[in-house]
């Protein structure tokens, strides 16, 4: 059985909508061009995950929230993220893809750091937002999702750091779904401009068990020449929310772009995470562990995609699987001809908990230059019932024993993690999985 | 306090369904160090495997009795928490686990919730045990026995039977794999764990482990059985003399499990 695919918006809701928020003309023009692909394309077909029953249409779209004068209002799943009161010195919380909250320091805002929400920022830095939104990182006629995100855009940050601003403190942005049917369709972008440095932090979450709804994710990532940018995320959305998330970055030459990504959905999800090497000796790490559950089903992709002469990059991704769970872990290193002295490295392995899960762990390598490294490593199992006997002879209960294994299993991504506030909310999140 | 009893009585065992006990009568009570001695493949660690309820091994007729409890019925963590410790001569590395969280993770186990060991007296005991086994310190923090040589591994296993001060120990080929001073070390460990209440089962096929760890009875195992039980003077014996004697006297041609 196939579902409706067909968007439940016209061009009519769509022009009003972004009239309503006086975006500017360009901008609604992309809205309608994408109105138009996503209607005409197919569901993209995903290599051994069956995405035609998920749910893609069932959401609402125009939803708002209120503001939080308080962090005591929220709930202790969203407080947990945010560490203490005090020590959150750049965020913003998005409320039913609102603003609710904003915090900036004066330092970074008097360098020139730019931090606040796309809606704000098309009209405040038009021209940066228009240079950079859709272009080189991200298409509109990607696939389906792509246009479909551009088309009913509802959310997203905009964040700019100039050229030589070194920022330490994490900048932390929380995407509360707090209407249970609420869509969120939110983009993010960030541009790390020559020799900048920055680390970016992100947490969706939402508590819809049993309402149906949708995310469609898309980051587009930039780090120009000598820029350092680590970005962590942690995905916690319910069993409701079907997501598709897109996380897309460029690094140009000699700049760093590391990805810590927490992929802990408890429902359908599709992610790609995908970066460019477009500059000599860039080099990006990807990280990435997961957790599935229940009867979910999850395809992660992490690609990398070498241009630039000696670039390097590392994928390494840990995922355990549950209950009736099937994951797909594709990686792929792609080295472009030119691309000489670059290397190319991935690991990618998968733990199974019960007899009903099913993981796979695809490794690819498409190398067009000779002066190359490369490698892969992947491994799909299922608990070592050794170890197991092991931890019980020490009196440890199964279900205990089985939790230290889970949180061990993913520990050597969890611990290589640069940023400590996603190590933590990772563990977090893991201990609240695995019980 | 007298200490626990463990009573094995008539045990047959079989691993992919061959025999390798057949019939091991054997009492351990608090306060008896008893050695099980014999050549390789006569059947000694398949009896400490199954003692503790190792997943490959099947018990297939007799009885293991803790203090009267029916000891095959239970899983292999209530062994544990029952009093049974198990020193394994090839102990699992676990990835991602540090050593010091297992620890914590055991000793809390046996303990009731709410009344978890408080963070800095676990610590503080697991550097004062450490210390005394001649631990190196950042071993704490590696991951559980990943890595660790043949004789960390072997420490390790004293460090946890030390930590958890079980009612009855059983020591796998403890011995294999360390030099002499390693072995003093262990054995001097083993030692102070000596009183009343504390029964230790230690299996070996060398002496050499009897001269630091002197045993109360010392048993000879073959063919998956124990054919000869003795003091610790049979155990000097068989330093001197080898089991050749004892298989002409029971008119043994093979001593392992294979034939009968």
């Amino acid at each position: 059985m196939t579902v409706e695919t067909k968007l439940p918006y016209n061009k009519e809701y769509i022009t009003d909508y972004s009239k309503k928020r006086n975006e500017p003309n360009w901008f609604q023009d992309i809205r309608l061009e994408a109105y138009d692909i996503a209607e005409s394309m197919p569901l993209p077909k995903i290599e051994k995950t069956r995405i035609n029953n998920w749910n893609f249409t069932n959401f609402k779209h125009d939803v708002s929230g209120d503001a939080i004068t308080s962090f005591e209002e929220l709930p202790e799943k969203i407080r947990t993220l945010l560490g203490d009161k005090d020590s959150a010195k750049n965020i913003i919380i998005i409320r039913n893809n609102t603003v609710a909250f904003t915090k900036l320091s004066p330092e970074l805002s008097d360098q020139g750091v730019i931090f606040e929400d796309l809606f704000t920022a098309l009209s405040n830095h038009e021209d940066l937002v228009k240079k950079y939104f859709m272009k080189d990182a991200v298409k509109l006629d990607e696939n389906k999702f792509t246009a479909t995100h551009a088309a009913l855009l509802n959310s997203g940050i905009f964040l700019y750091v100039p050229k030589n601003v070194k920022i330490e403190e994490p900048i932390q942005v929380v995407f509360w779904q707090e209407d249970k049917e609420a869509a969120l369709f939110n983009h993010v972008l960030i541009v790390a401009d020559e020799h900048s440095d920055l680390t970016y932090v992100e947490n969706y979450v939402s508590d819809n068990d049993d309402d149906q709804s949708v995310a469609n994710i898309v980051s587009e990532v930039f780090a120009l020449d000598g820029a350092k940018i680590s970005y962590g995320a942690v995905d916690n959305f319910s069993k409701g929310t079907t997501t598709y998330v897109n996380r897309r970055g460029v690094a140009y030459n000699d700049a760093v772009l590391d990805w810590a990504l927490g992929q802990m959905n408890d429902g359908n999800t599709l992610s790609e995470n995908e970066t460019f090497l477009m500059g000599h000796n860039a080099l990006s790490h990807a990280k990435a562990v997961s957790i599935g559950r229940g009867e979910q089903s999850q395809n992660f992709t992490a690609k990398i995609t070498h241009f630039g002469k000696g670039s390097e990059g590392y994928i390494l991704q840990h995922g355990v699987m549950k209950d009736r769970a099937a994951s797909i872990f594709n990686g792929i290193g792609k080295i472009e001809d030119g691309a000489s002295k670059s290397n190319a490295e991935q690991e990618s392995r998968i733990l199974m908990l019960s007899q009903g899960s099913r993981g796979d762990a695809n490794p690819i390598l498409l190398i067009d230059e000779d002066d190359v490294m490369a490698g892969h490593a992947a491994s799909v199992g299922r608990v070592d019932p050794l170890q197991l006997y092991y931890l019980m002879s020490r009196g440890i209960s199964k279900e205990e024993a089985e939790r230290l294994i889970i949180h061990g299993f993913l520990d050597p991504v969890v611990r290589e993690i640069p940023i400590e506030t996603v190590q933590k909310q990772l563990r977090e999140v893991i201990e609240g999985k695995v019980n | 306090m007298a200490g626990s009893t463990l009573e094995i009585r008539d045990l047959h065992v079989e691993i992919d369904g061959k025999e390798i006990l057949k019939g091991v009568d054997l009492t351990i009570k608090g306060g008896e160090f008893h050695a099980v001695m014999g050549p390789n493949g006569t059947g000694k660690s398949t009896l400490a495997s199954a003692i503790m309820g190792h997943p490959r091994y099947e018990v297939t007729k007799g009885t293991i009795l803790l203090d009267g409890e029916d000891v095959l019925e239970m899983e292999v963590d209530e062994r544990a928490q029952a009093g049974l410790f198990l020193a394994m001569q090839y102990p699992s590395e676990v990835t991602g686990i540090t050593n010091s969280d297992f620890l914590r993770s055991a000793i809390n186990a046996k303990r009731e919730e709410g009344d978890e060991i408080p963070l800095m007296k676990f610590i503080k005991e697991m550097d004062s045990t450490m210390d005394l086994l001649e631990i190196d310190k950042n071993m704490a923090q590696r991951y559980l026995n990943e890595g660790f040589s043949g004789g960390e591994k072997k420490r390790n296993e004293i460090l946890q039977l030390m930590m958890l001060e079980p009612a009855i120990a059983i020591l796998d080929e403890i011995d294999s794999g360390l030099d002499i001073d390693a072995l003093k070390i262990v054995s001097d460990g083993i030692n102070k764990m000596r009183n009343d209440a504390f029964g230790c089962l230690i299996i070996t096929h060398y002496q050499r482990l009897l001269n630091y760890i002197t045993p109360d009875y010392v048993h000879v195992m073959m063919q998956g059985r124990i054919v000869k039980s003795g003091g610790p003077e049979l155990a000097k014996r068989l330093e001197a003399e080898g089991y050749e004697w004892i298989k002409e006297e029971l008119g043994i041609e093979d001593e392992t499990v294979g034939q009968n």
